[in-house]
């Protein structure tokens, strides 16, 4: 691929601004659309959430970010280069951490990371320092010395995420960061992106179906069967659902029921011992509601909306409903089953 | 590790443009070396592979090689069987090191850190060349262990005869690497790795000439080993020891016979040759179907 050294030194001026930006971007594997033709822009510096289920698309379009997977339609440009045309520039400039491990069990961590220096021609004289840095960062660099085979899933991970960053990327790219650990690392795993964010420039692209990490990003886009559904803050798509949640608890809850219908005009229902219904600005609803009720209220809970009710919202299920639609798909579908065995 | 260290080495770690501009075939030839690097450390360390892969040879070269002996027409004119047997296992020794060491990629691949080598900003050809000169690298290491052996066999510790072998050898194992990494692209699953040692690696080994001369055999053998590859490769490394022990030449016209052509001999640096351009034209095959992106 003979490209000048000015192209190749020099980013076109519109696009350097923009850490990741994708256009109609598409994808299909023989007849199954996996990706349908999405558009986002990443800014410098973001945490860039990727929220779905599995099977939605999420990592068919992270891996045509990161060069793995040729679009089958549209563009991408990650830190200023096409993800087609500019192939070894965009490899360059990101960090990438996969769903499976990609280490080499046989090798040390340390020997590990210089394989990966190398590769990424981390000049000679750094190696060393951004080494000892990235190592100490995610608590390895006592360990270094250790065959990765001796190391358990989280260490396994956070190695994988010192090992993303040992070539300063600009964007890092995280798919499901913390798949398949135990909650304690997950949140081991949090800590450490979010000191990331604090000491290197950088924007992180991640994928996550765990509703409660995609609140740690700056922005998500929630994706489903390969369209991008909504893309805001998590405040945002919170409050765009506009209504909060309240549970109260009466001395006869029947009754409680038929008042909210009458005298406020809101449907409730009743599960486990409370009434449970949806309201714009909860908090200020509670003072009217000790007021007008003339039933006794025993406890009062209000709720704000969270992701999951923005994705039920969006989607029309949970995304606990939509991973199990997509399983079954997978396992009925030989073409799935083929893939998902690889 | 302050917030100011760190944000200072960040900002002095950005890549030099001038690197990037003009430092692309210095990158290659990195990848390169260091994909062959991280053969050699795997090889080293599991000290048990090696131990484990010296077994199959010895059990050859002792075992069957004593006894076929009496039964052997070496025997009648005082000429032992093993150090007929030699060469063949020198070269059985570098196909089964050589293929495992290719084939290994299937379980780079299984286990992902194919991945780590295919988004790396390096060309993919880069990354084979370096697979198939750690495979070559390592091969010849397994192999040059078997030579510490020859004194028991009756071939002579000749500085020039090791060299000699040694390198073929060398030329052998690179052709077996690239004729591995080949096959390893096509395979996806690691169970198929025993289909390979049944349908590629078995029959190359009976075939190159390694236990039994090829002389005098039928129509149906004779034109089976010439198309073997690996013939090629066991001839040059006999005759070299033969040349270098006290034979009768009818004997060595029986059992380090030059390969024939229906009757034409090929030259020794014809047969060396062949080899050497298969590895290359293997070698490009792979290269071409490692690029090819998904």
């Amino acid at each position: 691929m003979p490209a000048s050294p000015t192209k190749t030194a020099t980013p076109t001026t519109r696009q350097s601004d923009i850490a990741v930006e994708v256009n109609a971007l598409k994808k299909n594997y023989g007849d199954l659309a996996a990706v349908k033709g999405i558009s986002l822009s990443v800014a410098p510096g973001e945490t860039f959430g990727f929220l779905g289920p599995n099977g939605a698309g999420k990592s068919t379009t992270i891996k045509m970010l990161c060069t793995l997977v040729i679009p089958s339609g549209g563009t991408a440009h990650v830190a200023g280069f096409d993800v087609v045309k500019d192939r070894t520039e965009v490899r360059r400039r990101i960090g990438l951490v996969f769903q499976d491990t990609t280490l080499d069990d046989y090798l040390t961590a340390e020997e590990n990371l210089r394989f990966h220096a190398d590769l990424y021609g981390v000049p000679r004289q750094q190696v060393r320092s951004r080494l000892e840095q990235v190592m100490e960062m995610v608590g390895l660099w006592e360990r270094r010395k250790n065959e990765v085979k001796t190391f358990s899933g989280g260490m396994k991970r956070r190695l994988e995420i010192a090992r993303g960053l040992l070539h300063a990327p600009r964007v890092l790219f995280l798919d499901e960061p913390t798949v398949g650990l135990d909650p304690q690392t997950r949140s081991h795993i949090w800590n450490y992106i979010h000191e990331l964010r604090k000491q290197e420039d950088i924007t992180i692209f991640l994928t996550t179906h765990y509703m409660d990490e995609a609140e740690n990003c700056d922005r998500i886009a929630i994706i489903d069967n390969g369209t991008i559904v909504a893309l805001d803050t998590p405040e945002a798509l919170k409050g765009s659902i506009g209504k909060d949640r309240i549970e109260i608890q009466t001395d006869n809850n029947k009754d409680a029921i038929s008042v909210l219908k009458d005298h406020f005009g809101l449907d409730s229902s009743e599960s486990e011992g409370s009434v449970a219904f949806h309201v714009p600005g909860g908090e200020q609803f509670v003072p009217r509601l000790f007021a007008e009720l003339s039933i006794p209220i025993k406890s009062v809970r209000v709720a704000r909306p969270t992701l999951d009710d923005v994705f039920m919202n969006y989607t029309g299920r949970t995304i606990r409903d939509a991973e199990a639609s997509t399983t079954e798909r997978m396992a009925t579908n030989p073409w799935m089953r083929a893939r998902s065995r690889r | 590790m302050s917030t100011t260290t760190s944000t200072s080495v960040q900002r002095s770690f950005e890549i030099p443009q001038s690197r990037i501009a003009g430092g692309r075939f210095r990158d290659d030839l990195r990848g390169m070396s260091v994909v062959w690097r991280r053969e050699l450390i795997r090889f080293i360390r599991n000290r048990v592979r090696i131990v484990v892969a010296l077994v199959q040879p010895i059990l050859f070269l002792f075992v069957l090689g004593t006894g076929l002996s009496p039964i052997v027409k070496t025997g009648s004119h005082g000429f032992d069987f093993k150090t007929f047997l030699f060469p063949g296992i020198l070269g059985m020794t570098v196909l089964f090191t050589a293929m495992f060491s290719a084939v290994s990629i299937v379980w780079d691949r299984e286990f992902g850190f194919m991945r780590e080598m295919l988004v790396a900003p390096v060309r993919r050809s880069s990354l084979v060349v370096g697979k198939c000169a750690g495979g070559a690298t390592v091969a010849t290491l397994q192999g040059a262990i078997i030579i510490v052996l020859a004194g028991l066999v009756g071939v002579p510790y000749s500085p020039v005869l090791i060299i000699t072998l040694l390198a073929e050898m060398a030329l052998t194992a690179f052709g077996v690497t690239a004729l591995g990494v080949t096959v390893a692209a096509r395979i996806s699953q690691v169970e198929s790795f025993q289909f390979v040692m049944q349908l590629l690696v078995l029959p190359m080994f009976f075939l190159s000439g390694a236990v039994f001369p090829l002389t005098d055999l039928p129509q149906w053998l004779a034109v089976l080993t010439r198309i073997d590859p690996l013939s090629y490769a066991i001839a040059p490394m006999r005759s070299a020891i033969f040349e270098h022990i006290k034979v009768s030449p009818s004997l060595l016209k029986t059992l380090a016979p030059s390969i024939t052509w229906d009757g034409w001999k090929v030259p020794l640096g014809m047969e060396l040759g062949l080899i050497a351009l298969a590895g290359i034209i293997l070698l490009l095959v792979a290269v071409i179907q490692f690029s090819r992106p998904e």
